[in-house]
């Protein structure tokens, strides 16, 4: 007695989205089937593992990072460094030093910076804000500015700023906008709804729908990512069929589990190897449940994440 | 749940007795329908009847035991659909085929790798105890007696009858699966599976084949199964998965309602860092079972805390005990702050609070495991009620210190606050937890 299998696929799909300049593009979204169920129908663009590149550099605690990263004395230098390492599909510059509660950089250097590290890499550029919604406002647009042309990804505007930064970045330089909601479909969709009423084409949007490590509240982030999935393809919800991109740096990095240092809990073993875990597990967790790009610090976490993608195509 | 409340009134006695607790025949066919009851419940059911509707009526997927511990069961492929129930379990792998010394070495690491979060034990469940064919009878017995020492459950991973009767023999009383059946060896390995109460593991080379031998189990009366997805492919033993889960619960294929087991030892061969992904992928996606080489905690850490995430209903919060939490090494003397029992809020906040590495005496009150705007607009979360716990608790005689800090969101709590507690200094803490370790470090200076 064979066993029969019923397909679920879609008459709706996820909206592909390339971004980076020709001949160095990436794509991501364009399924129409649930996330990494690639027997049911072809996945035309697999989940793409991005690196994160922060502008004050890697964290030289990490002895792994500091090896990877040797002899790489400037941003770009470590930001081309990234690029070459196995797995990496875009490098994520961080522009955290623009923080005005932090270095407070000018959105001028930092749009500068945006540019040479564009030019340093052979790979798609994704720009991070440093979560400061006045400043990221500025920033985004001076980095739009100076990017023009290179098709980029901006992470992310947001409720209070989509205006300033869907106007001045995506518009006007034609680059693609994230648009970032706090765990919440609701609020996902409407932020989309308020992207697109301003005439920035869906098709060049990408969600943060939040982001959380394992362990804290990620069941919040599982369950918006099953059900903004679940929208887009069973009820074709335009308004929620743009892909979604998951940065996980700071999150996995920034838990206990990561942070301890093995001398004060000799126990749990290497700093380092945790903090990867968490990276990699987060992941894992999050392309499962419909990231379609996730952005991760460490180039082992890279490596394992990509390499489980292409097992899973 | 295939019947509708009506299809099941209608074979029902109609006498109103309520002898099941239920006001009308027809009010406890509705609770069946749902599920909220067993038939069994109705004392005056037509055995004829029982028996036609027990097969409509039961679940989609069976709950599988081994021991306390529980497979299976689910209702629904996503968790805000209602709930999951059952948590993935994991197994670390020992076999005949290795060097002693490194199982020594991972019985060791699974008997150190236990610790409790939120109030849950996290540790690994089982053993899977591997035979290697070119090994001998003696070698697994061996080995079995090892593992019998540590304290687990067991997945006995055997082909050949005679050697799984002689095992299932020496570990007596101990509760156990049994993985080994296939197309060849089901009869012989159900029966001494069924002779032992073991729960037995099916495997085949295909999905086709594994239902077939499913079926046939089934007829022989065994359906206290678990079903091996295979370890030819990571990309097939994740659609194995998948679509066994679906089946059941989506297209009511009940051939395919039992549980999985994964082997992420095999699918991430000598790959930890592989083990751990997959580890993730099938908490998150449907694994019931999942073995690996080892767990440490490295990939202990972020995987059941993540099981732990996905298999919390989501209409019950999370929450943490009431009491005294002192950080960073706070004595008496340190600052109170105080915030809601909600596991979520109380992470976010206790980890800044870490990072801040300033002492803190975290006062957690029942909230009802709700945030701190949700807790406060619904009234667990108050002036009194933070009073109230101060003085239940007797904070006062515990902590010197008279300074309090209350979160940002609930800054209106301050003046009333100031009138239940006069001895102390009330202090409106941050909005946002990440702006907690500036604020400590100010405050403090």
């Amino acid at each position: 007695m064979p066993f029969t299998d019923k397909p679920q696929v879609f008459n709706a799909s996820i909206n592909a989205l390339t971004f980076g300049p020709e001949g160095k593009s990436v794509t991501i979204g364009g399924s129409n089937v649930y996330p990494l169920y690639s027997f049911d129908a072809p996945i035309p663009n697999a989940p793409k593992v991005g690196i994160e590149v922060s502008d004050k550099g890697y964290d030289p605690a990490i002895p792994g990072l500091a090896a990877f990263y040797a002899g790489c004395d400037t941003i770009p230098q470590q930001a081309a460094r990234a690029a070459s390492a196995e797995g990496v599909d875009f490098v994520a510059l961080y522009l955290e030093s623009a923080d005005p509660n932090g270095d407070n950089r000018s959105v001028e250097e930092c749009a500068a910076l945006a540019n040479e590290v564009a030019a340093a890499i052979d790979k798609p550029l994704v720009i991070m804000g440093c979560k400061n919604v006045e400043k990221d406002s500025e920033l985004f647009v001076k980095v739009a500015e100076a990017l023009q042309g290179q098709n980029s990804l901006l992470l992310s505007s947001r409720e209070e700023n989509y205006k300033t930064v869907g106007a001045g970045a995506a518009l006007a330089y034609g680059q693609n906008v994230g648009a970032e909601s706090a765990v919440d479909i609701n609020l996902a969709k409407q932020l989309n709804v308020l992207l697109t009423q301003l005439g920035v084409p869906a098709g060049k949007i990408v969600m943060n729908l939040g982001t959380a490590a394992a362990g804290y509240g990620f069941e919040y982030l599982a369950s918006t990512m099953d059900r903004v999935k679940g929208a887009a393809l069973t009820q074709n919800d335009a308004m929620l069929q743009m892909p979604v991109v998951t940065p996980l740096g700071s999150d996995c990095w920034g838990v206990k589990e990561a942070l301890l240092e093995e001398a004060d809990m000799p126990i749990w073993g290497s700093r380092e190897e945790r903090g990867i875990e968490m990276e990699i597990e987060t992941a894992a967790a999050c392309i499962a449940s419909g990231s379609d790009a996730v952005i991760l610090r460490h180039p082992a976490s890279v490596k394992t994440i990509s390499e489980l993608v292409s097992a899973l195509m | 749940m295939a019947l509708k409340g009506l299809d099941i009134f209608k074979l029902s006695p109609k006498k109103n007795c309520k002898d099941c607790g239920c006001p009308t025949c027809m009010a406890f066919c509705m609770k069946v329908a749902q599920g909220a009851l067993p038939l069994e419940k109705c004392p005056h059911f037509d055995p004829a009847a029982i028996a036609k509707l027990s097969e409509a009526t039961a679940p989609p997927m069976k709950t599988i035991k081994v021991g306390d511990l529980q497979m299976g069961g689910e209702t629904v492929m996503y968790r805000h659909d209602k709930t999951f129930v059952s948590r993935t379990l994991y197994a670390v792998k020992i076999c005949d085929g290795i060097d002693p010394a490194e199982v020594d070495r991972r019985l060791q690491s699974v008997a150190a790798m236990d610790y409790e979060r939120i109030g849950e034990r996290m540790y690994v469940e089982m053993l899977f105890v591997n035979h290697n064919p070119e090994k001998t009878a003696d070698d697994y017995m061996a080995l079995l007696e090892k593992a019998k020492a540590a304290g687990r459950n067991l997945v006995l991973s055997v082909k050949d009858p005679d050697l799984a009767a002689k095992a299932l023999d020496a570990v007596k009383g101990i509760p156990v699966i049994l993985s080994g059946a296939n197309e060849d060896n089901y009869e012989a390995m159900s029966k001494l599976a069924t002779a032992a109460g073991a729960v037995l593991g099916v495997s085949a080379a295909n999905l086709d084949a594994l239902y077939d031998t499913v079926a046939k189990l089934e007829a022989l009366g065994n359906k206290n199964l678990i079903l091996d997805v295979g370890f030819d492919s990571i990309k097939d033993a994740f659609a194995n998965t998948v679509k066994i889960r679906r089946a059941s619960l989506k297209n009511n294929d009940r051939t395919f309602g039992y549980p999985t087991l994964v082997r992420a030892d095999r699918l991430g061969l000598g790959d930890p860092r592989m083990q751990a992904a997959l580890l993730s992928l099938f908490t998150t996606r449907y694994g019931s079972l999942i073995v690996v080489d080892e767990m440490t905690y490295a990939a202990a850490l972020p995987l059941y805390a993540l099981r732990q995430n996905l298999f919390t209903d989501p209409q019950k919060p999370m929450k943490v005990t009431p009491g005294i939490y002192p950080l960073n090494g706070a004595d008496e003397n340190a600052v109170c702050a105080t915030t809601v029992d909600f596991a979520l809020t109380y992470f976010v906040v206790s980890g800044e609070m870490e990072r801040s590495g300033v002492p803190v005496n975290l006062l957690i009150s029942d909230a009802g495991g709700y945030s701190v705007l949700t807790a406060w607009a619904a009234g667990k979360l108050s002036a009194s009620s933070i009073a109230k716990f101060i003085a239940e608790e007797a904070i006062e005689s515990k902590v010197k210190s008279r300074t309090l800090i209350l979160p940002g969101k609930v800054a209106v709590l301050k003046g009333e606050l100031e009138a239940k507690l006069p001895d102390w200094k009330i202090v409106v803490g941050p909005n946002e937890a990440v702006q907690l370790v500036k604020f400590l470090r100010e405050i403090t200076a």
